[in-house]
Order: structure tokens, then sequence, then C-alpha cells
């Protein structure tokens, strides 16, 4: 199932925020955005989901135009979990998971055995089963960020939109939520679009990378390939050291700050000397 | 669809003892949970259905013809007393219909605002629609000299106009349901000085009339009356159980809505129009009974506990809340005629939105 933006434009009211964006999302892989702030990365999730209309171009999956597909089976396709989702009040997990089924139910038809279980399964392979019964409201970050992707998964989407799944969570907690998506993505053959602000992660998880800046792609590729420190420069407006990552070999972005410039010096002495 | 794999525990956090039940088993747990959660409902639900059923043996008993509880049921006889058979049919039941279908309609219309709207002040005697059914009405009463259905009919339209120009105003690219609610509170102002200025220049007599109209009453009930609210009713509650399942997902943001498969705008202004027609039917024969839309959704959200847009306990509250009012209204209170129901509901209702705005935290839900 191949998502495809063609001259993709989005804005909002007269802003536009991405303009002239050609994008095939890579079918069974893991593709990362990243940008600056304001660069069009959530914007440009939004048109891929169909949330917003574009202003100019088109977004087609599997050649079919976007807004030509009924709301309800293109949800059986694409999921998208927002930055900020919000819970209704004392709603419990189990019954939040079981919302992602709704794209699968009739009007008439309600709760089957294989809903339950392919709730089940969600709330399983996201480690939230014994949270079944609790309120969302509870819950800590890392445990709430897990079950919006349960009902993400609930959803069986075939392309699984993500924006900034790791914001306000620890350093372990963004490492535990990536490790489930890379489980999902390789085990269940998903497609996976995340927004993602840490560089480092960005590169670890990425098999493809895209670097917008001002609502436009600079550079799209293998993280390898796309991530040094013109990349970085270009779209950050950052001076940085790209150092090879200990542990997978990958980009590793190393920022230089003014206010060690001697620590810089002596980074990039080490970094030639390695 | 066939990732078998526990998930990794590797993560701090995965503490949790996530590799311990099978799928089976939490299957089996989510399916247990679901059953307490409809066991829970069921029991709400029968329970408003008995005090439903208290109110209404009281209300038919009770009254300067007392009736014990053999009596009412052996007027219910066609060969029965003819004279409690006179009080009981034509008078009370009547009554009490119009109660439960006004309190009804009101629920219903308030809890498919406030789920619209996500904003607990989204009620329609808060956001000018029933003060646009009473400028119809009194147009209708004062103006045109018109009444009966006539005036039923105008106040139905000017609740339905008050709801058109809000949508037109408000319109702004797209819907905000903040500016709806705000634009709606100022339409009431707006709507009430109409009322004000008709009032004082008509004559002293007819402005009576009028004044009885907007208390909010249903002592003038009658079959007719019955009949069309019921039509109204068996119409409109099925369109609100179709709507209510996509209003939940509503109540998770446009955008995760619209990612299940939802269409917000067309689910929003479908639940606005039934909403509207509910409201302005009920005040359009009974008046503007104040602060039942207001209060039957969240008392029937706390009973249930869950989180959800319970449609059936909401509408059996404001049968409730609505019947049990109109009896202290009739039984309760002193004075030589009867109290409108309206002004027993805005004592009771009155409290309880100083409650609400002094514990509602400025949170998400105020969006």
């Amino acid at each position: 199932m191949t998502l495809v933006a063609h001259d993709l434009g989005l804005a909002y009211d007269r802003r536009q925020v991405v303009e002239g964006l050609d994008l095939t999302v890579p079918e069974g892989r893991v593709t990362v955005v990243i940008g600056a702030n304001g660069c069009g990365k959530s914007t440009l999730l939004r048109g891929l989901a169909r949330l917003l209309r574009p202003s100019h171009g088109s977004v087609t999956l599997d050649g079919e135009e976007l807004w030509s597909i009924s709301p309800r089976r293109l949800a059986r396709m694409v999921g998208l979990l927002p930055q900020q989702p919000v819970a209704p009040e004392g709603i419990t997990v189990a019954d939040l998971v079981g919302r992602g089924r709704y794209p699968h139910q009739g009007v008439f038809q309600r709760w089957g055995d294989d809903d339950r279980a392919v709730v089940a399964h969600a709330l399983a392979v996201t480690g939230t089963a014994d949270l079944a019964e609790r309120r969302v409201e509870e819950l800590s970050g890392g445990q709430r960020q897990r079950v919006w992707i349960a009902m993400a998964l609930a959803q069986e989407p075939r392309i699984l939109l993500l924006d900034e799944p790791t914001t306000y969570l620890d350093i372990a907690h963004q490492v535990e939520v990536l490790d489930l998506l890379a489980d999902l993505n390789r085990e269940r053959g998903t497609t996976i679009v995340m927004v993602l602000h840490d560089l480092n992660l960005a590169a670890r998880y990425a098999d493809h990378l895209v670097v917008m800046r001002e609502g436009r792609i600079v550079h799209e590729g293998a993280p390898e390939k796309v991530l040094d420190a013109g990349s970085v420069r270009e779209a950050f407006g950052l001076e940085a050291m790209v150092v090879p990552d200990p542990v997978t070999g990958g980009p590793l972005v190393v920022p230089l700050s003014k206010a060690h410039p001697t620590a810089q010096a002596v980074d990039a002495s080490a970094g030639k000397e390695g | 669809m066939s990732l078998t794999t526990p998930p990794r525990s590797s993560g701090p956090s995965g503490s949790s003892g996530s590799s311990g039940p099978t799928e089976a088993e939490i299957a089996g747990r989510v399916a247990r949970a679901a059953r307490a959660g409809v066991r829970r409902r069921v029991l709400v639900t029968l329970a408003l259905v008995a005090a439903v059923l208290v109110v209404a043996v009281l209300s038919l008993t009770t009254g300067e013809v007392a009736l014990t509880v053999p009596e009412l049921v052996g007027a219910l006889s066609p060969d029965g007393d003819v004279f409690a058979r006179y009080v009981l049919l034509d008078l009370r039941l009547p009554r009490l219909a119009m109660a439960a279908e006004v309190g009804a309609l009101l629920a219903l219309a308030g809890a498919l605002f406030q789920s619209v709207l996500r904003n607990p002040l989204a009620s329609p005697d808060i956001i000018g629609i029933s003060q646009g059914a009473t400028v119809g009405a009194v147009t209708a009463l004062l103006v045109l000299g018109w009444g009966g259905l006539a005036v039923a009919g105008c106040a139905a339209l000017g609740g339905l106009v008050v709801a058109a120009a809000n949508l037109l105003l408000g319109w702004r690219n797209g819907f905000s349901s903040y500016r709806f609610v705000l634009t709606g509170i100022g339409l009431a102002f707006v709507a009430t000085s109409v009322v004000g200025y008709l009032l004082t220049r008509s004559d002293v007599r007819e402005a009576q009339s009028a004044l009885v109209w907007m208390a909010g009453s249903v002592s003038g009930a009658d079959p007719a009356g019955v009949r069309h609210l019921g039509l109204v009713l068996v119409v409109l509650l099925p369109v609100g159980a179709l709507l209510a399942r996509g209003l939940g997902l509503l109540e998770m943001g446009d955008d995760t809505a619209a990612t299940l498969g939802v269409r917000p705008t067309l689910l929003r202004v479908a639940a606005l129009v039934t909403g509207v027609v509910a409201a302005a039917a009920a005040v359009s024969v009974a008046g503007p009974v104040s602060f039942v839309a207001l209060t039957a959704p969240p008392i029937a959200r706390r009973l249930l506990g869950d989180g959800r847009v319970g449609l059936v306990p909401t509408v059996l509250v404001g049968v409730v809340v609505a019947t049990a009012a109109d009896f202290v209204a009739g039984h309760v209170v002193p004075g030589q005629v009867s109290v409108p129901l309206g002004v027993v509901t805005g004592l009771l209702g009155g409290p309880y939105l100083v409650w609400l705005l002094a514990t509602t935290s400025p949170d998400r839900r105020s969006r």
C-alpha cells in the first residue's frame, strides 16, 4: 500500500505551510520526518492522513486520490496518532483501545469475538494488558502513550502515522515506544511514518529519513547518507559534528554551542583522531 | 495479523508484568470488564426507570382528589370510576406525560450539545435557543394575537432562527465550539431584550399570558400536545442513538475521530440540528423550562462513571428531573395556583450552575 504526495501544497487560512512537496512513502519501512519547529512536519502528516485538504497537488493511496476514499474505508488502511490525543473523562484503557475498532464495525453490527481478540492482542503487544481496567487519566505519560499506540494497533492500519510519539516521555520510555514501533514494523509489516525531534533517535530508527525545511523536503534517504553537518546546518541552522553512533555505527549528531568553544576544538580534534 | 511474540519487556517500565497473561486471558479480562460496564449500565437504567415509576405514581395519586394505588389501577380500566378516570386521564396523565416528554427532549438536546461542543455550559437555555423560542412565542401571543399550536410553531421557529444565526455568525474557517457558545450567549441577551420590548409595549392582561408561557409550564397539557411531542421523540431518539457512538469518538478531538473514520463536521452539524429541533420542540410546547438540559447529561455521566455518552440514561434522568420538578411545582410549593415547572427547575438548576462553575477547572474540556 503506497502513500504518495504529488506536488503537495498545504495551507492554514492563507498561510502556506507546505509547498510543492513530493514524497513516496516507502512501503513496509519506517520513515522519520525531521526539521525545525514550524517547518511543516506535523502539517505534512495531517495532509497524508486526510485531515487537511491540499491547497495544491494531491495525495494518493495506491493511486487512488485520498479525498475520494470514504473516511471509514481510509481508517481501515491509514491511522494517525496526533501529538496530544485527548481521552474522554473517565474512560478505561480497554474502552479506549476498543474505539480503534470503530472503522471495522458497521452501524448496527457492534462487538464481535474478533474485535475482542484484536483489542486483547493490541493490549498484549503494547504491554498494557494489566492496565485494561484502569482509567486513562490515572496513567503515567509512558503508559498513556502505549495505550494510545494500542488503540492505533486495534485499528489495524497498513500505514501508521505518528506525530512526535515520544514527546513528554523520558529517554527510557522514548526508546521503549520506538522499539515497540520497530517491532510492529518488522513483524507485521506496518508502514510507519513519524515525526521525531530527537535527531539521534530518528537516525537510529529510520529506514528512510526525510529532512524538511520551510515546507519543503531538502534531503531524503537512508540516515547515514542524509544526516551530516551540512544537512543539520541547512535544516536547523545549527553547527554540529556528526560522528558514528557507538551502538549502531549510524550517524550521531553532537551539537556545537557558543558556550563551549574550547570543548568544540577538543571534540573536533578527538573526532579526527578517532 | 500474526504478531504473536510477547512485548519486549526490556524497557524499565516493563515492570507492569506484561509477559504474564496470554492473549486469551487478556481477551477474557477485556470481556469481563465490558460485562461489568454493561452490568452497571443496566443497573443505572433500571434504577432510573424505577425512579420514573415512583414519581409517576406519586404525581398520579396526589392532588386535591387523592387516589390510592388500587383506585389508580381501577381507573385505568374502561369500566372504572368515571370521575377518577376524568381526573387521571384528562388532568394528570397528560401533564405527567408532557413533563416526561419535555424532560426527555431537553436531556437529549443537552447531551447532544454538550458532547458536540465539549462544553458543560452548552445547553439550549444558555446558548440562546430557549430565548429565541421565547421571542417567537411572545411575538405570536402579543403581536399576532395567535394562540394554541401557532404559538408552538412560532416558538420552534424562533429557536431554529437563533441557532441558524449562531452558526452563520460563528462560522469562520470552520466551526469553533467556543465561538458557538459565546455567540449563543450574546444572542440570548439580544433575544431577552426583544422579549422585554414586546412585553412593555403590550397590554397588561395580554402580557400576563405571555409571562405564564415564559415561566415554562406543563399545567395546560393537552392530549394533542402530548401526541406532538411523542412524535418528535419517536423520530429524534433513534437519530440521537445513531449519532451517539460517533459523538463519543468526537470527544477525543476532531483529528483522532477523523482518523477513525468519522466525518467531524457532518456529524457535528447533524447533532446540532437534532439538538436544536429537540430543544425547540420542548420549549415550543412547555415554554423555556430551564436547567433540565444543562443538568441531565452530567448527572447521567456521573451515574455511569465510564466516560461515555449514555443516551438512554441521560434521557431517563431528564424525565426524572422534569417530572419530579413538576410534582414539586404542583404539590409541594405553597400557593393557590400551581407554580410553573420552570420555576422549580430554575431554583434547582441555579445552584447547580454555580457549583459547576466553581468546580470546573479551565482544562481541556473547555476548549
